[in-house]
Formats: C-alpha cells, sequence, structure tokens
C-alpha cells in the first residue's frame, strides 16, 4: 500500500474513498503530488470504482482541476468508475462555471455517491 | 508597499519572483485585508480564485518561471471594491484567442480556465493590449446598482 501525503483512502464495500489532506488545493507543488498519488490509485493499485469525498477542502485552483480531469481520464480508460461529493458551495460554482458538472458525477453527501456505484 | 486607513482603503505595490508558490505573497495580505473590510467568504473565495489565476497565468505562463523577469502587483482593498493589477515581463498573449474551455470539444482539456474564471468571479477583468498586464476588480454586493 503506497503512502500518501495528500489523500487518505479508505475502503467501504468495493469503493475506495478519497479524502483530502489539504483545505487549500493550489500550491503547485502540492498539486503535483497530488495527482501523482490520484494516478496510483489507479495505474498501481488498481482501483476501480473511486469516490473522491472534497469535504473539508475550501479551495482548488484550475491547475488542481486540470489534475482531476486528467484522473477521470485515466480511470475512465480503465474501465473504472469515479463519483465526487462534499463539495463546497464556492468550489461546486466552479465546476458549473467551467461545465465540469457535466463531466464528472457530483453528488451531495457521500451515502448518496456510494449508493450510485 | 503602501497603507491608507485614513482614507479607508489598503494599497500594497509588491514585485515577485516568477517563482510558483509566489503568489502567497500577495494572496494571504490580500485576503486577510478583505475580511478586515468586511467582504464575505463567498466574496473573498472570489476573489482569491481570480488572484491566484492572474498570478500564477503570470509567473507560469507570461515570464516562464524566468528567473530574470518579475511580476509586478497593485493592490487596493477598500470597503466596497478590491483592484489587482498584475503584470508580468513575458510577450503578452491575445485573451480573445483563448479557446472556450467550456465547448464539448475542450471540455475534458486539463488547462485553460484560469481566463474564464477570473472573468466569472469578478466583475472587470481587462487586458492591456500587449496582453501582460491585466487589471482586475470586483465590487462588493451591497455596492452594486441593483443590489438589494
Amino acid at each position: 500500500m503506497a503512502t500518501h501525503r495528500r489523500i487518505d483512502v479508505t475502503k467501504t464495500g468495493d469503493v475506495s474513498v478519497v479524502t483530502f489532506l489539504d483545505r487549500k488545493i493550489l500550491d503547485e507543488a502540492a498539486i503535483q503530488e497530488l495527482g501523482a498519488e490520484l494516478f496510483g490509485l489507479v495505474e498501481v493499485d488498481n482501483r476501480k470504482a473511486i469516490l473522491l469525498d472534497f469535504t473539508g477542502v475550501e479551495f482548488l485552483s484550475s491547475a488542481a482541476l486540470g489534475k482531476l480531469i486528467t484522473f477521470d481520464r485515466k480511470l475512465k480508460t480503465a474501465k473504472g468508475r469515479l463519483k465526487m461529493c462534499g463539495i463546497a458551495p464556492g468550489i461546486l460554482e466552479v465546476f458549473q462555471v467551467t461545465k465540469l458538472n457535466k463531466v464528472f458525477d457530483i453528488r451531495t453527501e457521500a451515502a448518496e455517491a456510494l449508493a450510485a456505484f | 508597499m503602501a497603507d491608507n486607513p485614513s482614507a479607508g482603503c489598503w494599497q500594497r505595490s509588491i514585485v515577485l519572483p516568477s517563482e510558483r508558490g509566489s503568489s502567497r505573497l500577495v494572496t494571504d495580505d490580500l485576503l486577510e485585508q478583505l475580511g478586515l473590510f468586511g467582504w464575505s467568504p463567498e466574496e473573498i473565495f472570489a476573489v482569491h480564485l481570480a488572484a491566484e489565476e492572474a498570478l500564477v497565468n503570470a509567473a507560469v505562463h507570461g515570464n516562464k518561471l524566468d528567473p530574470l523577469k518579475r511580476v509586478h502587483v497593485e493592490c487596493e482593498v477598500s470597503s466596497d471594491l478590491i483592484r489587482l493589477t498584475v503584470t508580468d515581463e513575458g510577450p503578452g498573449f491575445d485573451p480573445e484567442a483563448v479557446p472556450d474551455c467550456t465547448l464539448a470539444e475542450r471540455l475534458e482539456c486539463a488547462s485553460g480556465r484560469g481566463v474564464m474564471l477570473m472573468r466569472s468571479f469578478m466583475n472587470r477583468v481587462e487586458y492591456n493590449a500587449k496582453g501582460n498586464s491585466v487589471v482586475l476588480e470586483k465590487c462588493r454586493e451591497a455596492s452594486l446598482p441593483d443590489a438589494e
């Protein structure tokens, strides 16, 4: 099992639930590290069902959005499924403005997202 | 740096190195001042987002992280207006030529959202003719003409 510095990963049934250890995801080095840890879930751990729970995350930059898009693409290529939940109103607005809410399956609560897998 | 509390505004001029992470040298104080002037958490979030995008664009895309180039920043905060001017020493770009990241064929591109986010979350985003300097402005909701 890989050691993570940016995320925490637990398992609920078949779903890997990822929470974020940073309240603000904006530092470029941290985003690179975050991306590498997320990509490892797919490319190294071979996880197929992943829920990103953003509870506690207050801010993310467009560079972080880019990592999420690449992560989603990698997971889709591996025939996996990604869902998101717990997104703060301001960040949700970022997803809506950029129309990324049409790319990602975003649910309000973790329970709802888990039930949708 | 200049503070002008007697005039009811906070001003700062700062020159940043073209390094990743240098934006915090501006945003930490800027966000604190917005809070002191009574801006809401939602408004502070919007300014933070736009400022971060402008500052990162200047250092990374404008100056290409060239250690010999600087990012010049002017901030002004009052109880009803935040104005941020970010100027890099790069060749400039045409903001109108940036593809619309919300088009279906570009929706899953990993980059190209910074300018759009700035425009969405601020009231005014204006580039100079060369395209290496941008002025961002946001007005407090309560001070807008159509605000209740």
